[in-house]
């Protein structure tokens, strides 16, 4: 029961629960391509309101090679509220995702979200660039996602290690994109190339913001190029997490703002940050 | 209808259940109905703004954690005009908690904070994560009578001592706690523990070492619990790796008079009310009209042998 001399400013009522903690069905679970897992869950339409940028923390299963034990965050790679379905891209990295990869269709997965602070599309930005490389591509397909249906024009640069890597390029024209594949096979992600290709888009047709997440690299890349021709953008980050909720402090980062240094939680403050307060790792 | 109440001196919660300072904020508020707890402990601030420790600040070990979070803290008056007035619209007795590097500053802040709204103030005298070497106050009977005495000339409102597990005289510090002023010992704190990652061979925690909490720790904190609550006359709480109800019996019976629930919430957000629940379906079916009878109430007196031994004869 809430007290009835509440302020409402503050007041926080049980009808303002914003995320929850659900048990998901298991659809399939399968390769993307050599290194990327995609895990598809049937989910309750509660947990479906997310925002592009928002995460899940998962509840990776024991099982008799893996204990993992606190929760895993993982970017929501698509949602659809219509369908009940929710969808997560994953790179075997350690002991959760490889527990994650042994899910069989059927089988129930608990998931608690949707978490955190999703991208911004300004009324007066129309001209999206996103650049991201890996499995980074996952967090902002969502983006790719709400951008198509607000008719907004979406250039998305995809970078990774070779042609075979390049993940979601499909996805990304299928919502409309323009897509621009580049790769450390042939040298046309350097940092030097990637500036020209950029430097001739904002020339060409004009950028009005830029969307990134995950590389150090393009992270300083795109703030200089934000600063130089004065172009907003957002970036999501990525830290070590135990709660998920705001509660435990453990994972903030460091962000510039306004000449101090500032640590904010990736969890509640972010994942999405304001591209020129993040500072490179 | 089971009577879950219990109570800690002079205070009453509806139900032994509450969470573990550091596990809990406002923030917990979005996934479930806070009242449903028999009590809300804040998180550890102190006087200053502090930002706490390098990242990493957690990581995992089997079936439990490390953390080394050290106190960030928004300091004294953005506890007073932010966190406090939240917790005002709750029914639930709010917790402070507190910490501070030397006696006479802890003792002040105890003051500072000793204001409407503030149903009792637990002093973290066991941090291992904001002194040298994880050295703390509650390691010696010397240093936590010492600033117990303090604290509690400093305030009258309940004082709850938070013990730690990174001590050889549990029963003594116990006592010395007591003696001091306590109203209540919260048992335990973390424990101060390492982890490396054999690749890089760096340590897992930007701190290095830190404190671990979760079901391994259980079995430490229990024991615990079992002897503060043979050697004070106080309430105990029982914190320590509380992850199912079976785990919140055990304090209990072991002399614990209420549980705070950490870790475990940070795997499923929703287990204290879960936990509420399922220990009045407990009491329920086990025809129990209150708590009192389950509280302290272990056989000790019958070692497993000794039954054993009987059994045979």
């Amino acid at each position: 029961m809430i007290h009835q001399d509440m302020d409402p400013a503050s007041a926080r009522p049980e009808a303002g629960l914003k995320a929850f903690e659900a048990l998901c069905t298991v659809k399939s679970n399968t390769s993307a391509n050599d290194d990327y897992r995609l895990l598809v869950l049937e989910a309750p339409k509660h947990i479906l309101n997310c925002q592009p940028g928002q995460f899940f923390h998962l509840l990776c299963p024991v099982t008799d090679q893996q204990q993992p034990y606190l929760r895993r965050p993982m970017s929501i790679y698509r949602f659809d509220a219509d369908k009940g379905e929710l969808a997560f891209l994953y790179k075997v990295a350690g002991e959760g995702t490889a527990a994650m990869a042994t899910l069989k269709p059927g089988e129930l997965f608990n998931v608690l979200g949707p978490l955190g602070v999703g991208y911004t599309i300004k009324p007066e930005w129309q001209n999206l660039l996103l650049v991201a490389r890996g499995v980074g591509l996952a967090t902002l397909a969502p983006l790719a996602q709400e951008a198509a249906r607000l008719g907004r024009k979406l250039t998305a640069i995809c970078s990774a290690r070779s042609e075979a890597a390049l993940l979601s390029t499909e996805h990304f024209r299928s919502l409309g994109a323009q897509v621009i594949s580049v790769t450390d096979e042939d040298g046309s992600s350097s940092v030097e190339n990637l500036q020209t290709l950029i430097e001739g888009l904002i020339g060409s047709q004009g950028v009005d913001a830029f969307y990134t997440c995950g590389s150090n690299r393009l992270l300083k890349l795109l703030q200089e190029l934000g600063a130089k021709h004065n172009i907003p953008g957002e970036i999501a980050l990525e830290q070590q997490m135990a709660c998920g909720l705001g509660m435990c402090q453990c994972c903030v980062r460091p962000f510039s703002q306004n000449g101090e240094v500032v640590h904010l939680r990736v969890c509640k403050e972010g994942p999405v940050f304001d591209l020129q307060e993040a500072m490179g790792w | 209808m089971v009577d879950l109440s219990v109570k800690l001196g002079q205070l009453t919660l509806k139900n032994p259940i509450m969470p573990a300072s550091g596990t809990f904020s406002e923030d917990l508020s979005e996934v479930l109905d806070l009242n449903k707890l028999g009590a809300l402990v804040a998180k550890t601030i102190t006087r200053e703004v502090r930002t706490g420790n390098p990242t990493p600040r957690v990581c995992e070990v089997r079936g439990s954690m490390l953390n080394s979070i050290g106190i960030p803290s928004k300091g004294l008056a953005y506890f007073l005009e932010n966190t406090l007035p939240f917790f005002r619209h709750y029914d639930s007795p709010f917790v402070a908690s507190i910490s501070a590097g030397t006696v006479d500053e802890f003792a002040k802040l105890c003051e500072d904070i000793s204001v409407p709204g503030v149903a009792a103030i637990e002093v973290n005298i066991s941090c291992p994560n904001i002194e040298e070497d994880g050295k703390a106050f509650a390691m010696r009977p010397s240093s936590t009578l010492a600033v117990m005495e303090k604290l509690r000339s400093a305030t009258d409102l309940p004082l709850w001592a938070k013990l730690s597990p990174n001590t050889g005289e549990t029963a003594e510090v116990a006592q010395a706690a007591e003696e001091g002023g306590a109203d209540a010992l919260v048992v335990a704190n973390t424990l101060l523990s390492m982890a490396i990652d054999v690749r890089t061979r760096k340590p897992k925690l930007g701190n290095l070492m830190g404190g671990l909490s979760g079901p391994a720790l259980k079995p430490i904190t229990l024991r615990m619990t079992y002897q503060c609550a043979k050697a004070v006359s106080i309430p105990v709480i029982g914190c320590g790796g509380i992850a199912n109800l079976e785990d919140i019996l055990e304090y209990l019976i072991a002399g614990a008079t209420a549980v705070q629930v950490g870790t475990s919430t940070f795997i499923n957000p929703t287990i204290m009310t879960t936990l509420v629940d399922e220990l009045a379906a407990y009491a329920e079916a086990e025809g129990l009209a209150d708590l009192s009878s389950l509280i302290g109430s272990v056989r000790d007196g019958e070692a497993a042998d000794q039954q054993f031994l009987e059994a045979l004869s």
